[in-house]
């Protein structure tokens, strides 16, 4: 493979992928021994415990606003998205770098990508699942939502497909499908090696079910790698193409600020900024808690915060290119919502998002901070902060001062969208601390093909 | 034993490119029902063994024709027949709003039928196999290569195939009961 001969002519200096000396009964064993051996410490039991009672105010909360009504958000005319649509962005930008780990990296045939991608799609799927519940709960009446869907109904009527809304509800659910059968079909291989080597009856009839059967058979290997390879190029078109629908949820409108063609390729790239610091959010407890340091290594950390990096440098760009056509466009209310952003009411928040997504990341042109797990993950929450204002100041400081002052006004969450948005932050820790627990949290069959004895040498 | 039908014949490799070869030479030998089984996918095995037609593309090509034309007919069907209606004078036919559900669908569609199309060609799920009955075919799963000549091989005879494999120098040979 020409992958391995890449890695041997690397630059000296750079860390490997995997650290030397294991084989492929070392890593099967290491990794699948966090799932069945290792006793559940207490540690975990601590963290989940308080992800679980967080889950529990969300359900609450939840609850509450089923009963009322979305009258007990801080949502009015005119900003009527207030935090759900917030939140629905953020998260699900937050999703696509798994996605881009899993699709991108393998087409691109990264090889650093194999010990990162489970948990980073596992993410991906817990992401899209907190995202998706926003709109939901955003509809008021949420129990209907299946009316969302093209079905044959009593009422004779279908969905109007002309709508940017319409077509959201198509690419998310596509993307959390997709995103499923993916993660899935990666774990096949390695749900049969759980089943073959734990002891507990009851774990090898479950992990049995689920590995299908999986018997590594050569001709089945054969189909199964072009599956999965036509999955990562099915997926990387959907997941540009999801944050780009999402943008036109914005763009398509006329509300100065949303009205913009650059918002697809800036959604795209803000997505994948705030994924990799979720990824690098995760990781970088991970490998310290369960000594993954052999295969999570420096060099992971550091190209994911390069991609950061260039991430948010098309970000900055994609502000820039927003306050310059504010200028150069000439239109008034362009020129007023920049004006605004400036010095209005939320500019405090805007100039946070400036810092957070531009100018603190900056620290990352210095590689001793790209390789500093410390500093990596502070930068990494001030990135998510950063695209989570981000959104806040597209949705909110858009809405409250648009082209009449008569129907400007101001936004002011409750403790009921707090209590959500912080809800699904734990109810999307509970998903992890669970996936830990119960599935290999890294490829064990691919970390296996990363080896030098997974050569097949010429005779 | 003896009465118990016998599926195959099965050996046991220690490396990827030792089954490589042994699946080659047994092929070479004129063994057409073969089968290897590896702990990751292993370059060139499916060839050795005399793999040759892979159904799984042309499944998702067709899922992902399927999903494009299906979707596009849907909105079309719905939006310009079954219940028309005027927005801001468009034409009922307004395709370019059509084309991202549409892209969608074929995106669905073609990814379904890869994820069922691979599973169904590969006979899965299939909890009970006949090679499960081989205690040591569990480290099919960790880090052992295993060769198998299945008994309904026109070639198969127990003692000669059993002879021939010992010669690609095995870690195992091991009789795997229907």
């Amino acid at each position: 493979m020409d992958e391995r001969t890449e890695q041997t002519i690397e630059k000296q200096g750079t860390a490997p992928v995997i650290e030397p000396g294991y084989t492929f009964g070392s890593v099967t064993d290491k990794i699948s021994s966090i799932v069945l051996t290792r006793p559940t410490s207490n540690g975990w039991y601590v963290g989940f415990g308080i992800a679980f009672l967080i889950v529990m105010v969300f359900l609450y909360a939840v609850g509450y606003l089923f009963l009322k009504g979305v009258g007990i958000w801080g949502i009015t005319i005119p900003i009527a998205w207030g935090f759900a649509i917030v939140n629905f962005v953020w998260w699900i930008g937050i999703g696509h770098a798994g996605t881009l780990i899993s699709a991108i990296l393998l087409l691109l045939r990264q090889t650093w990508r194999n010990s990162i991608n489970r948990f980073a799609e596992a993410m991906t799927l817990f992401a899209v699942a907190c995202a998706g519940m926003f709109p939901l709960f955003h509809l008021g009446r949420p129990w209907l939502f299946y009316w969302l869907f093209p079905y044959p109904n009593t009422m004779q009527y279908w969905p109007q497909f002309r709508s940017p809304l319409v077509w959201d509800v198509f690419a998310v659910s596509t993307y959390f499908t997709v995103s499923l059968m993916f993660w899935f079909i990666g774990l096949i291989p390695d749900l049969a090696t759980l089943r073959d080597r734990s002891d507990s009856r009851v774990a090898k009839i479950i992990y049995g079910m689920l590995a299908m059967g999986w018997r590594g058979s050569a001709r089945h290997w054969h189909r199964y790698e072009t599956a999965y390879l036509l999955l990562a190029g099915l997926a990387t078109p959907l997941v540009l193409s999801v944050h780009t629908v999402v943008s036109f949820d914005f763009a398509i409108a006329i509300v100065p600020g949303w009205h913009t063609t650059i918002f697809p390729p800036y959604f795209v790239a803000g997505a994948i900024y705030s994924g990799f610091a979720m990824v690098l959010m995760l990781a970088i407890p991970i490998r310290k808690i369960y000594g993954l340091q052999d295969f999570i290594t420096e060099r992971h950390l550091e190209n994911s915060a390069k991609v950061m990096l260039a991430t948010g440098l098309i970000v900055a760009y994609g502000y820039g290119i927003e306050a310059f056509m504010g200028w150069y466009s000439g239109n008034r209310f362009d020129a007023f919502l920049l004006w605004n952003r400036l010095h209005g009411p939320y500019h405090f928040w805007y100039f946070s998002l400036l810092a957070c997504n531009i100018f603190i990341p900056q620290l990352l042109w210095i590689r001793k901070m790209r390789t500093n797990p410390v500093w990596l993950f502070l930068i990494s929450a001030v990135v998510l902060t950063g695209m989570w204002l981000e959104r806040f100041i597209i949705v909110v400081v858009s809405l409250h001062r648009d082209f009449l002052t008569s129907s400007w006004g101001m936004y002011y969450p409750t403790r009921w969208d707090w209590a959500i948005f912080i809800g699904t932050i734990g109810f999307f820790i509970a998903c992890m601390f669970i996936f830990l627990r119960i599935l290999p949290m890294i490829s064990i069959f691919e970390m296996r093909t990363l080896l030098p004895e997974a050569e097949v040498k010429a005779e | 034993m003896s009465q118990t039908p016998i599926y195959g014949l099965m050996a046991e490799f220690d490396t990827p490119t030792q089954l490589v070869e042994a699946a080659n030479r047994t092929r070479e030998a004129g063994y057409k029902k073969i089968d290897a089984y590896s702990p990751f996918p292993v370059e060139g095995l499916a060839e050795a063994i005399g793999f040759r037609h892979d159904l799984v593309p042309l499944v998702t090509l067709i899922g992902g024709i399927l999903g494009g034309t299906g979707g596009y007919y849907m909105q079309y069907w719905m939006a310009a027949i079954s219940y028309p209606t005027n927005i801001g004078g468009r034409p009922l036919n307004s395709w370019p709003a059509f084309i991202v559900i549409t892209f969608e669908m074929t995106i669905l569609f073609g990814a379904i039928f890869a994820v069922l199309g691979m599973l169904a060609l590969n006979g899965l799920p299939m909890p009970y196999h006949p090679v499960f009955h081989v205690p040591r075919f569990a480290l099919a799963s960790k880090d052992r290569f295993f060769l198998i000549v299945f008994s309904t091989d026109a070639k198969y005879e127990s003692a000669s195939t059993r002879r021939f494999l010992e010669g690609l120098n095995p870690g195992a040979i091991s009789e795997v009961p229907s």
